[in-house]
């Protein structure tokens, strides 16, 4: 029978929470910089210019078709080959989460546009509002309310995504444990409580998603 | 139609509209519309569904932008068809910003109070402050009876008072004139009644409107003229009596024998 022995992490208190400050501080990046890949990628597929809507589609389709393991390596270790383009570990790592989720933050807010009435859009342009005023003023407002829980469940994949970041040596909270379970010799305690600081973080959001959800169902 | 009649239009007429032709693909919907509408005139469209009359009346206020023909509300004109320039989208909001347009389903702002769906356009398009934009929309509820609903959504309203609503937003914009596209037929029949009124009211104060309509009863007692259209032309036009009591052509007869003529205009005091 395995002996547990929690009380061994204590001395590596600053080390989990040094990472578990960069996996946050991560996450809240490429969920800010993932929205905006999002909102250029869902804007881009409904176009009217052909050309912006195949570009936007190969965005979405290339990150939302291929695992993010290996985005990750590409980026680092693919891009400075090719492209000249040198980055450090953190840049690489930020930059192709975002786009990951962009591509799928693309999809769901493209799906909320379009689930908005065309009628809608007609009495806006009907009382003479531009294009731009009707997607402002009219869909937008309604589309979000519609798009916020696919867009938090999606935020808490990304949350999770980060954990890969660990591969390029960025020192998240899985890395350091890492370094905690070599140095211990005790993976066993310090992977669960890595799991259950990840869910700690996550259980609270998921009751924040289905409270909003619920109101939601209300208003509508 | 005559040269001098032509002329004649020109100085008084509101709407007019020259050789309209739109297709939806291989569908062709107007063939050739030819529409005049006279200042402070009250025309209605009747016909059969897929006749076109819905999307002659999107036709006058570009919703729809047509594949050939021109189109004239007051002092803007528009020429479609080859050669010519599609107008851009500028060019669009602002003329649509002086014509009202009352859909068949409401297409109220869910998302807004009844005020601020009769606010949106004058504060977004004309660009008024915010308390004027305020005073006017309070108005214009209480024009159509519903100064007391200023503060619910319109999903707490029922469909005569929705309808209400979309007519009193589109007049807060004070458009020359005013399009319905089938305003009262999503309605429960009581509730036909009270929209109805307030569109009588409307055409009464002297508003240019042009009503796209089921309410063969309602076109006969406030329409001037009545177009009978069928599969994309106009069949036979005239003054509104005529045309319902006494039609001339075979086609007109027989989409009027659908209708029983006793249903008339409800009581001007039932509501609001």
């Amino acid at each position: 029978m395995y002996q547990w022995d929690f009380g061994i992490l204590w001395s590596y208190r600053w080390l989990f929470l040094n990472g578990l400050g960069v996996t946050v501080g991560f996450t809240i990046v490429i969920v800010v910089c993932g929205l905006l890949f999002g909102l250029l990628g869902a804007f881009g597929s409904l176009s009217r210019l052909k050309g912006v809507r195949l570009i936007a589609l190969a965005f979405i389709e290339a990150f939302r078709c291929t695992p993010i393991l290996v985005q990750l390596i590409w980026f680092y270790y693919a891009l400075p080959i090719l492209a000249g383009v040198e980055m450090t570990p953190i840049t690489a790592s930020a930059l192709a989460l975002s786009l990951y989720g962009g591509s799928f933050y693309s999809e769901i807010i493209r799906g909320g546009i379009v689930s908005i009435d065309s009628g809608q859009s007609e009495a806006g342009a009907a009382l003479g509002m531009t294009p731009g005023q009707t997607m402002r003023r009219i869909v937008l407002p309604q589309a979000i309310k519609r798009m916020i829980p696919a867009l938090m469940n999606q935020s808490i994949i990304q949350f999770k995504n980060t954990s890969l970041v660990s591969v390029l040596a960025v020192p998240d909270l899985v890395y350091q444990s890492q370094v905690a379970a070599h140095d211990s010799y005790r993976p066993l305690e310090t992977y669960t409580a890595v799991a259950v600081a990840y869910a700690a973080i996550l259980i609270p959001l998921t009751i924040i998603v289905r409270r909003g959800e619920k109101r939601l169902a209300v208003s509508e | 139609m005559s040269e001098t009649s032509k002329d004649i239009c020109k100085n008084t007429c509101k709407i007019e509209i020259r050789g309209l032709r739109k297709s939806f693909g291989s569908n062709e919907v107007l063939k050739s519309i030819s529409l005049d509408v006279a200042k402070g005139g009250v025309v209605a469209l009747i016909g059969p569904s897929g006749s076109g009359k819905s999307t002659l009346l999107r036709c006058i206020n570009l919703l729809v932008v047509p594949d050939g023909g021109s189109v004239r509300v007051g002092d803007t004109h528009f020429q479609f068809g080859q050669g010519t320039k599609a107008p851009d989208v500028k060019t669009l909001a602002k003329f649509r910003a002086t014509t009202g347009m009352v859909f068949q389903h409401f297409n109220l702002f869910p998302h807004m109070t009844t005020l601020q769906n009769v606010m949106e356009g004058p504060v977004t398009v004309r660009r008024m402050a915010k308390a004027d934009a305020e005073k006017l929309a309070r108005a214009q509820l209480a024009k159509v009876g519903l100064a007391e609903k200023a503060d619910q959504y319109p999903a707490t309203l029922s469909g005569g008072q929705k309808q209400r609503v979309a007519i009193a937003r589109a007049l807060a914009m004070e458009p020359d004139v005013m399009l319905f596209d089938e305003a009262t037929s999503a309605l429960d029949p009581e509730l036909v009644g009270e929209v109805l009124n307030v569109m009588q009211r409307l055409a009464s104060e002297g508003m240019t409107m042009v009503i796209v309509t089921h309410e063969i009863a309602f076109a006969r007692e406030v329409a001037e003229r009545v177009v009978f259209m069928r599969d994309g032309v106009v069949v036979e036009e005239g003054p509104s009596r005529q045309v319902i009591d006494t039609p001339r052509e075979a086609a007109t007869r027989a989409f009027l024998s659908h209708f029983h003529r006793t249903g008339a205009l409800p009581p001007a005091n039932a509501t609001p």
